[in-house]
C-alpha cells in the first residue's frame, strides 16, 4: 500500500511537511497504558492477535511515559491516584493525547462517590471518551482511530515549543 | 461438650463480670465484652492453651448513628486447635471514641485497626503506628461514619490543576 508503489511509478512525491508529520505521527501512536482497574483487561485484549491493535501502529505499549504519545486511561480513577495519573501525564513529551476509557474515567462511573474523581477531564485534557463498561476492544480500536483522524488534521506547529527550562521543570 | 460450649464456658469463668452479651445467630457466636476487657480477654482467648485463638481475620467497627453508644469495633479471631471463628465486639461511647489496640496480641490487626482509624475515626490507643490506611495524608474526615456525605466534601480532597 501506498509508498512503495508510489515511488516506483515516479521515484519521487510531493507532500507538506505538515501532512508528512502528522501521517508518521498518527501511524505509529504508543500508548502509555495506564490501567488502573478492569477496564485494563479490554485494553490488553485490545493488543491480542484477535483484535491486533498492531493495524494501527500501536502495538508498542511504553511502560515509561517518556517514550509515549497517547496515555490510555482505563480504569476508575480514586483522588489518590488522580495525583499519580497527572504526574505521568506530565512527564509524557508534547504532542500527547488522553483517551478516557469507560465510564469511570469519563464520568465517575458507577462509582458515585467520595473517593472517586467524577471525570478525569477535571484535570487532564481529554481527547476520545470511550463509552461501555468495560467498552469492547472495538471501541477503543474506534478511539484510537478517531484519534488518528484528529492527529492526520493537525499541523506541526500546533504544538507548543517549549523552552528547555519549562521542559525540565515539569519534568521534576 | 461442643466448641461454643467450651468457649462459652471458659469466658464466663474469666470474665463473668465484664461479658455484657453472648448471641449465638445462625451458628454464629459473639462475644460482647465491656471496653477496657478487650485486650485482656483478646489475650486470653490466644493464650489459654485449650482455645488457641491465634488468628486475627478482622477489625472493622459499626457506627450506629443514633445510639447512644455510638460505636462497635468487631473483631474476628480464628482458632486452628477448634477450627473455629469467633466474633468479639465491644461497644464505645466516648466521643472522639478510643478502644485500646490489640495489634501486641495480633500483629495483624496493626493495618486493620489503622483501616477502622481511617474510614470511622476510633483512635486505637498504644497502637504502635496508627496512619491513614486508604485516604490521603491530611484528610480530616472519616468516610464510613454516617454522617459523612457519600459524594464527600468538595474540596476535602486536592485534585490537580487542569493540565493544559
Ligand atoms: S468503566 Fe467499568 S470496567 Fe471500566 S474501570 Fe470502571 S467499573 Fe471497571
Amino acid at each position: 500500500m501506498g509508498l512503495e508503489a508510489v515511488l516506483q511509478k515516479d521515484g519521487f512525491l510531493t507532500t507538506t511537511i505538515d501532512a508528512i508529520v502528522a501521517w508518521s505521527r498518527k501511524s505509529s501512536v504508543w500508548p502509555m497504558p495506564m490501567g488502573i482497574s478492569c477496564c485494563a483487561i479490554e485494553m490488553i485484549a485490545a493488543a491480542d492477535p484477535k483484535y491486533d491493535i498492531a493495524r494501527f501502529g500501536s502495538e508498542v505499549m511504553r511502560f515509561s511515559p517518556r517514550q509515549s504519545d497517547l496515555m490510555i486511561v482505563a480504569g476508575t480513577v480514586t483522588y489518590k491516584m488522580a495525583q499519580v495519573v497527572r504526574r505521568i501525564y506530565d512527564q509524557m513529551p508534547e504532542p500527547k493525547w488522553v483517551i478516557a476509557m469507560g465510564a469511570c474515567t469519563s464520568s465517575g462511573g458507577m462509582y458515585r462517590s467520595y473517593s472517586v474523581v467524577q471525570g478525569i477531564d477535571q484535570f487532564l485534557p481529554v481527547d476520545v471518551y470511550t463509552a461501555g463498561c468495560p467498552p469492547r476492544p472495538e471501541n477503543l480500536l474506534n478511539a484510537l482511530m478517531t484519534i488518528q483522524e484528529k492527529i492526520s488534521k493537525t499541523k506541526a506547529r500546533d504544538f507548543k515549543n517549549r523552552s528547555l527550562a519549562e521542559l525540565e521543570h515539569s519534568q521534576n | 461438650m461442643n466448641t461454643k460450649e467450651l468457649i462459652i464456658e471458659k469466658v464466663k469463668e474469666k470474665f463473668s463480670e465484664s461479658v455484657e452479651e453472648i448471641s449465638d445467630f445462625r451458628d454464629d457466636l459473639s462475644i460482647t465484652i465491656k471496653k477496657d476487657q478487650i485486650v485482656n480477654l483478646g489475650r486470653f482467648l490466644k493464650e489459654n492453651s485449650d482455645l488457641q485463638f491465634i488468628m486475627c481475620k478482622d477489625v472493622t467497627a459499626i457506627d450506629w448513628a443514633t445510639r447512644k453508644k455510638r460505636f462497635t469495633t468487631v473483631y474476628h479471631i480464628y482458632s486452628f486447635k477448634l477450627n473455629y471463628t469467633l466474633r468479639l465486639k465491644s461497644n464505645i461511647d466516648d466521643d472522639p471514641p478510643t478502644i485500646e489496640t490489640v495489634s501486641p496480641i495480633w500483629p495483624s490487626a496493626n493495618w486493620y485497626e489503622r483501616e477502622t482509624w481511617d474510614m470511622y475515626g476510633i483512635k486505637f490507643i498504644n497502637h504502635p503506628d496508627l496512619r491513614r490506611m486508604y485516604m490521603p495524608e491530611g484528610f480530616e474526615h472519616h468516610p464510613l461514619k454516617k454522617d459523612f456525605p457519600v459524594l464527600g466534601i468538595p474540596g476535602s480532597l486536592p485534585l490537580p490543576n487542569k493540565a493544559d
